[in-house]
């Protein structure tokens, strides 16, 4: 039998039973679209938090005290000043080594006050991280050597505080110590959570005096290209563990954070990709029972068929293209359904989809393949009846 | 050559643990454009002797040759192209496709012989103007009446050239009327294109206007009248 007359015939039989056959249907479309949606959120989640990383900067190293790993406790830093002119020796290039001591505190304007985060660093930030100044300047190489108490405001604690006022050339108290403003940052948004604009920069040097200490919390490095991370990272490493050879030290970059973040994520979306998929199991489920229920409702056809002379194969084909087109046609309108849901999520909630060509190509797919495994126990059946037996039947 | 040859033709089949012999030693020789009748009360085994002549079934015993060709050298796969090639059917009850028009449930058999769908048409549509139909091409079983559906099923019968026709109980759901009417257009195909018609029935006068009686009885032919 010619392929195209077995379409034919399966598409009728759909058709006639046009009901039965979308009811059907319904439970792939669900599992496809869920597939389809699923993935696009896990995907959209990801994209997200790898721009918040490549937003800090490029090419930035961050060296810390201490073993980084999830199980570790934080280590308290015994690196200061010192050792920070010491990475910056081995860097070879001092502009790209930058420094922050961190501590949250109060700031104070007239009647006007916030909980910020109070950053001591240096003049080099602007080279490591992107931090695009709104207004006034970054903190210069005097105002460290000087110990100025000056203050660059992240454009969230400058609103709070100032309203609409320009804030440079402000007073704002810092933990009982006034402080003029002489900068403010844009806007940049958060990276894990961190609200980077609700952070307030200050000399390092003001802001150790402020809280009393001599360390530093880490000193971030901004390599000259990506090709040189890893192993400038490792050289700061070792040179810092020859200065303390009982301490240890690690070097983050932001392809480490990447991978670790896009691990975690990428192992998120494929654990909604498979609820979804399990959804996509049951459909093909329903498809098994409707088609089994539709060979023993068309015993006589079948009977009748055979007697024209229909090989197995035929009848085979016939019933398996059937259960094949149920589930094909289901996933096209899951993945017109999951597309156009992912879309109006993106567009009306603030949860990000990003709709993967993968995921559709995958969800297509396996309801095919849902299709073929599911029709082929009842096309089995509807070829193998004995025809005098199916002609027989009531 | 003939249409059908059975020597010692047996036909067992297990009943809830009981075996019963449904045809028990059955020699028989149907000629080319033979016209038979094949008689017996319910039971007698008339209809399980049907579908071994048809291809539908195997014999448990003895041997079977249509057309010349022993059947129990064949799998199911060529069974079933000999019975494309071979036989036509006529049913009691029709077994037309309830959605699909007459055209298209002529040409049928013609789909799993592989033959593409503009000559599949126009045999059809010549197999329907045969049996006095052909302003009823494109209705569906359900617009046609009891008689004009068992015409249909003959031109389905037809459409393949077959070397034999078989119909069983082929009256069995018609009026006198229309019974009669059937009865014409298998005696007249018989007559005008030489095909064998083997008619399965149990009424002695639909039986008699064949050429020959076969008498089936207790899975034996008891008598075979010419």
């Amino acid at each position: 039998m010619r392929t195209a007359e077995a379409f034919r015939m399966a598409l009728e039989a759909l058709r006639v039973n046009r009901l039965r056959s979308a009811l059907t249907m319904l439970g792939v479309i669900i599992g496809v679209s869920a597939v389809v949606i699923l993935v696009a959120i896990g995907t959209g989640a990801k994209d997200a938090i790898e721009d918040e990383i490549s937003g800090l900067g490029s090419n930035i190293i961050l060296v810390v005290p201490g073993q980084l790993n999830f199980q570790a406790a934080p280590t308290q830093s015994r690196l200061d000043l010192s050792d920070v002119n010491y990475v910056r020796r081995v860097v070879g290039d001092p502009s790209r080594v930058t420094v922050s001591v961190q501590s949250g505190e109060n700031i104070r304007v007239g009647r006007n006050e916030a909980f910020v985060t109070v950053v001591g660093t240096d003049e080099n930030i602007r080279n490591v991280f992107e931090r695009p100044l709104k207004r006034g300047r970054y903190l210069t190489e005097t105002d460290i050597d000087t110990r100025r108490r000056v203050a660059v405001l992240g454009s969230e604690v400058s609103e709070q505080l100032f309203g609409d006022l320009d804030p440079v050339g402000r007073q704002a108290t810092i933990a009982g110590v006034r402080f003029r403003v002489v900068g403010v940052y844009e806007k940049v948004g958060a990276t894990f959570g961190v609200a980077r604009d609700r952070e307030t920069h200050i000399p390092v040097t003001t802001a150790q005096r402020l809280l009393g200490v001599e360390r530093v919390n880490g000193i971030a490095i901004g390599a000259s290209g990506p090709d040189v991370i890893d192993s400038l990272g490792q050289r700061v490493v070792d040179a810092l563990t020859s200065r303390y050879p009982d301490e240890k030290f690690s070097a983050v970059t932001q392809t480490q954070l990447l991978g670790t973040i896009g691990t975690v994520l990428g192992m998120l979306t494929g654990v909604l990709a498979a609820i979804a998929g399990i959804s996509l199991l049951v459909g093909g489920v329903g498809v098994s029972n409707i088609m089994l229920v539709s060979v023993r409702e068309r015993t006589k056809e079948i009977g009748l068929r055979k007697a024209l002379g229909a090989r197995q194969r035929d009848v085979l084909g016939q019933f398996l293209i059937e259960a094949v087109l149920l589930t094909t046609i289901g996933g096209t309108i899951g993945i017109a359904l999951g597309v156009g849901g992912s879309l109006l999520i993106e567009t009306l909630s603030p949860v990000p989809a990003s709709i993967t060509l993968w995921s559709i190509l995958l969800a297509f797919g396996v309801s095919a393949v849902v299709g073929v495994f599911f029709g082929v126990a009842p096309a089995r059946r509807a070829g193998r009846l004995d025809p005098v037996v199916a002609l027989r039947a009531e | 050559m003939t249409a059908f040859e059975a020597a010692g033709l047996t036909r067992s089949y297990q009943l809830e643990g009981v075996t019963v012999d449904a045809l028990r030693g059955v020699d028989l020789t149907i000629g080319d454009g033979e016209f038979a009748a094949i008689l017996g009360p319910s039971g007698s085994g008339k209809s399980t002797l049907m579908h071994l002549l048809g291809c539908l079934d195997r014999p448990t015993s003895g041997v079977l040759k249509v057309g010349g060709v022993d059947v129990s050298t064949l799998d199911d796969t060529s069974l079933a192209e000999l019975r494309n090639r071979m036989i036509g059917f006529v049913f009691q009850s029709f077994h037309l496709l309830a959605r699909t028009s007459a055209l298209d449930n002529v040409a049928l058999p013609l789909v799993y012989r592989g033959v593409a769908k503009t000559e599949r048409r126009s045999r059809a549509r010549r197999a329907l103007e045969a049996v006095g139909l052909a302003h009823r091409l494109d209705h569906r079983p359900s617009q046609m009446s009891g008689g004009e559906q068992q015409r249909v099923a003959i031109a389905r019968a037809l459409v393949g050239d077959p070397q034999v026709v078989l119909a069983d109980e082929p009256t069995g759901n018609l009026d006198t009327r229309n019974g009669e009417e059937v009865m014409g257009l298998l005696e007249r195909l018989n007559a005008d294109q030489g095909v064998a018609i083997v008619l399965v029935t149990h009424e002695p006068e639909v039986a008699n206007r064949a050429r020959r009686q076969i008498h089936v009885r207790d899975g034996l032919i008891e008598r075979d009248v010419a």
